[in-house]
């Protein structure tokens, strides 16, 4: 059984986190940020392990930890799609961006595609709706999307091609 | 006809300034000079200052600035906190995020010159997860802002410290209410809090607590350097100043744009954003984000940016979320969506919001997919009206009144869909 401790790194930077704060209690967000990027999301055992090192009853972790979507209380896939279906983007033709996602990855929202590079998840408004449709893409905003550059995006992402992302992002008002 | 000449410019003066982010880009253009004339001013006449200026919060609750900095004891005992609201999530709202990432600084001195205008000594950027690349770009801009002596201790030599912190939220709507983001902020769910008291008594961890809005706390330090006078002589009687509009939907050309308060609605939508799509024709406008009440093509004719305006049309000026919604497209699905979103948000304390958030988005969804029956249509605004006024905080009333408006309005729509029982727009979901 292999014990949940940070890497020596995340055990610097937990200190320098915790250090910004008033008490410990308010570095939760963080810290479990910092859990997240190390173990993918928050099992069981993350959430105690970070109850313990703040000095926090897990229960408040865990119910904390229950209410925010950017904590992942499951494992997404290494792409999660997060399109945005609130007013502007459903306007702009957010719909249609989910139909190629159910076309090229077969994805209905809340799935993960059985090789477990992508999952999808319907997102509310990321204040992205002067350049609607936007689709997340882990931290990425990928935005002006439209049918055709979402499945070339798509498709590129499935032969691991990264660089796509960088060349979609585009600076607002650049 | 009433429009901001570009030379008057107050928030995105400078914004065309390549490397503005860069603190010695920002130097050059003037900036901290509003910082080092404020530590030189008693702090009671920088809240006077901005008193006088007419601000008010941009947001979307428009309370006087001066006036919420003015309730702070100074005499608690307890540190003070200033907590800049930067968790934009108010659908339609997109213009924080563009000062953020365009102009950091500014949004800094304005932190630095408001903290020592309260006495707070800790100020933190309260700033939602998914702008993560904004967070980025203020974690360098306060790492340099540190190293230039703008942030820390005894800044610009004077005996005022300051430390700053960035905070990232992780999605969640409701921490946009200043009680909910002091929650988050303490690690706890973004459960917002019963007020009285208020955050400026017994915020953060119990402390005195200001919470502003980034476009509020990014025009103090043009307000300092200029003086009250000058920046209330822009705007209206009530609404003071410039503002910054986000504007989406369908226009040729959405984005964020500066303008003075008290123009007109239509001017803004033709000069700036370009009019309509394609020639299409208008059929509604959300003013101030998805929480306001919508205004009809009739009353968009007549509409003027400022808080009297909307007001007397039944509607707000809200956070300047402006959603241009053409002729063709189906309002009921619109709604439908908006009301899904409230649902979502809703944190569950209070019963009529849990509640009844789930059921207007059932009601308005049935009609949308052609199960609704006339009844709905009343059991929808009493639904709603019961859920005004009686809730820990405004996300129940934000919900039900631009559903209520809307079904107000466009009773015509509704009915459509109802008598037809399906979408007479045609259904893709």
């Amino acid at each position: 059984m292999s014990s949940t401790e940070f890497t020596a790194d995340r055990k610097e930077r937990f200190k320098t986190i915790v250090a910004k704060y008033e008490q410990p209690s308010c570095a939760l967000l963080p810290v479990l940020y910092l859990a997240q990027e190390q173990w993918g999301y928050l099992s069981s055992s993350v959430l105690e392990y970070v109850a313990g090192l703040l000095g926090l009853p897990v229960a408040h972790v865990a119910s904390t930890a229950s209410f925010y979507v950017m904590l992942k209380k499951k494992p997404t896939g290494k792409y999660w799609l997060q399109l945005c279906n609130n007013v502007s983007c459903t306007m702009l033709g957010s719909e249609e961006l989910l139909a190629v996602c159910k076309e090229e990855l077969g994805l209905e929202p809340n799935q993960t595609t059985g090789d477990g590079l992508f999952t999808l998840s319907c997102v509310q408004c990321l204040g992205s709706c002067g350049t609607a449709p936007v689709v997340q893409i882990n931290d990425d905003y990928v935005e002006n999307l439209n049918p055709s550059l979402f499945r070339k995006l798509l498709q590129r992402l499935k032969v691991g091609d990264e660089s796509v992302i960088g060349e979609m992002t585009k600076e607002m008002h650049s | 006809m009433k429009r901001l000449d570009p030379s008057r410019r107050i928030l995105l003066a400078d914004m065309e300034t390549k490397g503005l982010a860069d603190c010695k880009v920002f130097e050059s253009r003037g900036g901290y000079q509003a910082l080092k004339k404020a530590l030189s001013m008693p702090p009671k006449d920088i809240i006077e200052t901005v008193k006088k200026s007419g601000l008010r919060g941009r947001g979307g609750a428009g309370f006087p600035t001066g006036n919420k900095w003015g309730f702070v004891p100074q005499n608690s005992g307890k540190p003070i906190f200033l907590l800049c609201n930067a968790d934009e999530s108010e659908p339609g709202t997109f213009k924080d995020r563009l000062l953020m990432e365009k102009n950091p600084h500014r949004l800094i001195e304005g932190i630095a010159i408001s903290s020592f205008a309260v006495n707070s000594h800790k100020a933190y950027i309260y700033i939602r997860g998914e702008y993560a690349k904004a967070a980025s770009i203020l974690e360098r801009a306060v790492e340099q802002a540190y190293s230039a002596g703008y942030l820390g201790k005894r800044i610009l030599g004077s005996s005022f410290d300051l430390e700053l912190v960035v905070h990232r939220g992780a999605g969640a709507y409701i921490c946009g209410e200043e009680t909910g983001l002091i929650s988050s902020l303490e690690g706890k769910k973004g459960q917002p809090k019963l007020k009285p008291p208020f955050p400026a008594v017994s915020g953060f961890l119990g402390c005195p607590t200001v919470v502003n809005n980034v476009e509020t706390l990014f025009t103090v330090p043009w307000i300092v350097e200029h003086g009250g006078e000058k920046y209330a002589a822009y705007g209206t009687e009530q609404s003071k100043g410039t503002k910054l509009f986000s504007i989406s939907g369908w226009v040729n050309k959405p984005g964020v744009y500066e303008e003075e308060l008290g123009a007109s609605l239509k001017d803004f939508i033709e000069y700036y954003a370009g009019g309509m799509k394609g020639g299409a024709k208008l059929k509604a406008v959300i003013p101030g984000g998805s929480s306001t009440p919508p205004l009809t093509a009739e009353e968009v004719e007549k509409a003027t940016l400022d808080m009297e305006s909307m007001a007397k049309l039944g509607t707000f000026l809200g956070s300047g979320g402006i959603i241009v919604i053409p002729d063709q497209l189906c309002l009921v699905k619109l709604v439908e969506r908006i009301a899904e979103f409230y649902w979502d948000e809703s944190c569950g304390q209070c019963t009529p919001c849990r509640e009844g958030t789930g059921w207007l988005y059932k009601m308005v969804a049935s009609i949308e997919h052609g199960n609704g029956k006339e009844v709905t249509l009343e059991d929808i605004k009493k639904t709603g009206r019961n859920m005004m006024g009686v809730t820990i905080c405004p996300l129940s009333d934000a919900a039900a009144m631009p559903i209520l408006g809307f079904v107000q309005k466009f009773p015509d729509e509704f009915l459509e869909h109802i008598r037809a029982k399906r979408c007479p727009y045609g259904e893709t979901h």
